[in-house]
């Protein structure tokens, strides 16, 4: 088990590593410096120079990057060159945001996509065929298209709903509530109608198994043999495909948190984006990526918790 | 070199896999969906890149005095905010999703097929690298990257829809990856390998072929993302610049106009669905067309269709088909067995009667494919998903279970009817102990508390002769031999106290030594309980040793019964004698053991008359001519081969 954990820690951090070098070559190979992007484009060539050298932006790329991760590791990613905010700062302000919308899509996603696959694998029927259906649709419509709906239903013609802007959890808890249910059920809908699906067939392979024969070949009641042997090994997929869900979900929030105007990292990304802000984009890409591996870190622990045979490795 | 791949097995293989290649298209064409959503996405396309020709208005022609016009003969699609023709608009829009999302099927296309297929035929290190590059290329979020690399080269859409083929590529390489590897396994491409092809010539000739429909899927998928993606970047601001027109931004025009007009939510974000969805579905045929299924038949799998229907035989008892007996344990009474195929069912156990006395050991022998382990499995109505079973009367101790509902059967199952199955390991669940699954089973039958169900569940695993009960109870099923782990589930099937225990070729899976003492176990377990026994087997040294009676089966059917002794110096049935000859069982030592030549007819391909005509060297016309009824012999005993009706005993 700590073989499983470390393995995955050890590729976790290269992975960060390799994240944020790309990124450092990438722009160093894009041509516009840090210079230019602070002084905008009309400044002289003579003063982006100038500026360049007094950040160190002249300097050949690695020896800036070796720079970048030492100061890194040490919590500091830079400042941004837009706002002369530190990036670190910038991302922890702004980090319950994303979390409140991924984390909630996320719950929904299991709770729903894992109750409605069960249901579909073992009452069989429409529900399957829903769940594939919406799998379908959910992979198929626009999801900054869908949130459009659903403000305009929800916000604007029921006004059930705030239309847009987040309400922190300490300043009013029901209106936190109220202004992530929308983005969330939007977020979550399509990944829902994934994990049922996956779900489903996971349950079904189970349920064609030896060892499913054997149980009802020696009278075991069905409610046991569904909610607790085959739950057990259909889990560890079914946890590997949320892990990967996830990854979609941190993605789509950043369409979710402009659409709804939500000031989270997508947001925050999709400005650093326009503005060319690279500081910003470095740290947020490694963030992004150090969240990624820490799900994939605990979705390891899980299986390995749910399979023996991972475990004794 | 080229001898070895010489042979019908290969032949067969060449010809199976030349068929499934040639009916995939058409299987494809065949599905509806499928040929609409491709007719649309042609459509969408070749207006797209007829636009400049076939588009009403210049994309950025305004008409101010008609803003927001809804769908009119002069304005198919209605105006926007700057009265410009949405129409139009879509169609040269359309030109730059369209091309973003070739780019991106192009780059994943390439690096995943390469990555997957180098990794699958080649192996080795180059199958170690190529597959931590693709887990490391899964760990990064997409639209992140997606997002940095705009930032970076200032909303560059290219480079964008190339970094997007770049992530996407390692899932298409895994699939690629599995697809290869499964069609190396199969033996035509391991021929071509022994007959001396290179890799790369395999991977051309055969592998290509065998990837393509998994890849295809997968590729679908990815240009689906791809247009989603494209639109996305267009709706962020980040792509195109307005008033140049995107699918993406033209959906940012109409959220601004929303709370003045909804309708232009429609269009704008309608053909990004239409297109997407259409390439979801069509990748959803493809994967239909390979698996060789047709769409919608996944339906009726679930739990509930695994509990098999029950219904009273059609037919009317033919000659030779016994009645129950009356002192049986077992009665099973003209059951047959069917199957879901397609739209239908076949059988696949047909009309089989037979009794078991209390404390007799009755063996079902047969080759594989002739409905043994379906026998049994029929008598337990423990069978795959939407099976059928049909039987005049299956009774157990004179209870009838034809007409128990399934909660009711299950009261028999375990506690009535012990069951243990071929693989010993993979019969026990991998998720658990095995201490604690034999638990589960002596509480479940026994309603004991924990403490006491674990000192049965002890005694059980003395009285199977396992070694340290307290070691192993704490094992889990992969770390077991074969023969611990069949000792195991001897111990879970005797913790109900069965009076008839089924077997399912409970040795074939494990070495000689260890069958010798399964089969010891089994006799002097059955001797202290006296318990009955039916013993599936296609080794007629398991039935010599164990078993009082054997009942032959093939193709479905019964062909011959009889005592044990009688049946191996005397067999009666054509097929009975075949299958001792081609066993060790009363061969001189060293001599060649003759095989039957053919196969057994599957399923559904049944002939009319004797089903075993095909491969019997004594085979007449009259063989053919139709059903073949079971001569009795006297005693119970029978065969189903014309030639016994006609002189009584088949002469050698």
């Amino acid at each position: 088990m700590l073989g499983v954990v470390a393995r995955r820690l050890l590729m976790g951090i290269p992975l960060m590593a390799v994240i944020s070098l790309v990124v450092f070559v990438l722009s160093s190979l894009a041509g516009g410096s840090t210079g230019q992007a602070i002084l905008g484009p009309t400044a002289s060539p003579e003063s982006i120079a100038e500026l360049n050298a007094q950040l160190g932006a002249d300097r050949p790329v690695l020896v800036q990057y070796g720079d970048w991760l030492r100061n890194a590791l040490s919590g500091d990613l830079g400042t941004s060159v837009t706002t002369g905010f530190p990036v670190s700062e910038t991302i922890s302000s702004r980090l319950a945001v994303t979390l409140s919308l991924s984390v909630g899509a996320l719950l929904l996603v299991i709770v729903l996509g894992v109750a409605s696959g069960a249901v579909a694998a073992i009452r069989g029927g429409a529900t399957g065929r829903l769940a594939e259906v919406l799998a379908v649709l959910g992979r198929g419509l626009p999801s900054f298209w869908l949130a459009l709906i659903a403000v305009l239903v929800f916000g604007v013609n029921l006004a059930w709903v705030p239309v847009s802007g987040y309400v922190p959890i300490g300043e009013s808890a029901s209106g936190w509530v109220q202004s992530l249910i929308v983005p969330v059920a939007v977020l979550g809908v399509a990944e829902t109608a994934l994990v049922a699906v996956v779900t489903r067939a996971e349950m079904l392979s189970a349920m064609r198994s030896d060892y499913v024969r054997s149980l009802r070949s020696n009278g075991y009641p069905w409610k046991r043999i569904v909610f607790k042997h085959i739950a057990k090994n259909a889990a560890g997929p079914v946890l590997t495909m949320v892990s990967l869900v996830f990854v979609g979900l941190l993605g789509g929030t950043i369409l979710m948190e402009q659409i709804f105007g939500m000031p989270g990292l997508g947001t925050l990304m999709v400005s650093a984006t326009t503005k060319h802000d690279l500081p910003v984009i470095q740290g947020l890409a490694v963030f992004y990526t150090a969240m990624v591996v820490v799900v994939f870190l605990m979705t390891d622990i899980a299986t390995g918790y749910l399979n023996p045979k991972v475990r004794a490795r | 070199m080229s001898a070895v791949i010489e042979g019908p097995s290969t032949d067969e293989e060449f010809r199976r896999a030349a068929e499934r290649g040639a009916g995939f298209f058409s299987r494809l064409l065949r599905q509806p969906l499928v040929v609409v959503c491709a007719l649309v996405l042609m459509i969408v396309v070749v207006g797209c890149l007829l636009a400049p020709w076939v588009s009403p208005y210049a994309p950025l022609e305004q008409d101010l005095l008609n803003i927001y016009a809804k769908p009119s003969a002069d304005h198919l699609l209605g105006t926007d905010q700057l009265g410009r023709d949405i129409l139009s608009r879509m169609l040269h829009g359309g030109r730059v999703t369209l091309a973003g999302i070739a780019q991106a099927v192009a780059v994943c296309t390439a690096i995943g097929l390469c990555l997957g297929m180098a990794a699958g035929t080649l192996g080795g290190w180059v199958e170690l690298v190529a597959m931590r590059l693709c887990d490391l290329l899964l760990a990064v979020p997409g639209l992140v990257m997606l997002l940095v690399v705009l930032g970076i080269y200032g909303n560059n859409e290219t480079a964008a829809m190339i970094t997007l083929g770049v992530i996407m590529s390692p899932t298409l390489a895994r699939v690629v990856y599995s697809a290869t590897i499964a069609v190396r396994e199969e033996p035509y491409v391991a021929g071509a390998r022994v007959a001396g092809l290179t890799s790369l010539q395999i991977m051309r000739r055969h592998i290509l072929s065998g990837v393509a429909g998994p890849a295809l899927t997968q590729i679908s998928i990815v240009a689906a993302v791809a247009c989603l993606v494209e639109a996305g970047i267009g709706y962020l601001g980040l792509g195109v610049t307005p008033p140049a027109p995107s699918w993406g931004n033209m959906v940012t025009d109409a959220q601004q106009a929303m709370p003045l007009d909804a309708w232009m939510l429609v269009p704008t974000g309608g053909i990004i669905a239409i297109v997407t969805l259409s390439l979801t579905l069509i990748g959803n045929g493809v994967r239909d067309a390979y698996m060789g299924r047709s769409s919608g038949s996944t339906k009726s799998f679930s739990w509930r269709a695994l509990a098999a229907r029950v219904s009273q035989p059609l037919t009317p008892a033919r000659p030779g088909e016994t009645p129950p007996g009356r002192e049986a344990v077992l009665s099973v009474n003209r059951m047959t067995v069917s199957l879901p195929r397609g739209k239908g069912e076949i059988p696949i156990v047909d009309t089989v009667s037979f009794d078991v006395k209390p404390g007799e050991a009755v063996a079902i022998v047969g080759e594989s494919g002739c409905g043994k382990s379906m026998t049994i499995s029929g008598v337990l109505r423990v069978l795959p998903m939407g099976a059928h079973v049909q039987a005049a009367s299956i009774t157990f101790k004179g209870v009838e279970l034809t007409s128990l509902s399934e909660r009711q059967m299950n009261s028999y199952r375990g506690t009535g009817i012990g069951f243990i199955s071929q693989e010993p390991i993979s019969s026990l669940n991998p998720a658990f102990t095995v201490g604690h699954q034999l638990e589960e089973a002596v509480r479940l039958h026994r309603g004991l508390s924990k403490h006491e169900a674990r000192q049965i569940a002890h005694e059980l695993m003395t009285r199977v002769r396992l070694p340290d009960p307290e070691v192993v109870a704490k094992k889990y099923p992969h770390e077991l031999s074969g023969g611990m782990a069949q000792r195991i589930a001897i111990a879970r099937a005797l913790a109900g106290e069965p009076e008839l225990l089924i077997a399912d070729e409970p040795t074939t899976a494990l070495d000689v030594s260890v069958q010798c003492e399964i089969l010891d176990l089994l006799r002097d377990l059955r001797e202290q309980s006296g318990m009955a026994l039916i013993l599936v087997t296609h080794d007629w040294g398991v039935v010599a040793e164990t078993c009082d009676r054997a009942l032959v089966m093939y193709a479905g059917q019964i062909v011959e019964r009889a005592d044990v002794r009688t049946i191996i110096t005397r067999p009666t049935h054509p097929y009975t004698r075949a299958l001792l000859h081609s066993s060790s069982v009363g061969a001189a030592p060293r001599q060649l053991l003759p095989v039957i030549a053919g196969a057994v007819p599957p399923p559904g391909s049944w002939p009319l008359g004797c089903r075993f005509a095909s491969r019997c060297g004594l085979v007449e016309d009259a063989c053919r001519s139709g059903f073949i009824p079971m001569v009795s012999l006297g005693e119970g005993a029978g065969a189903r081969c014309i030639r016994t009706a006609q002189d009584g005993l088949v002469k050698a």
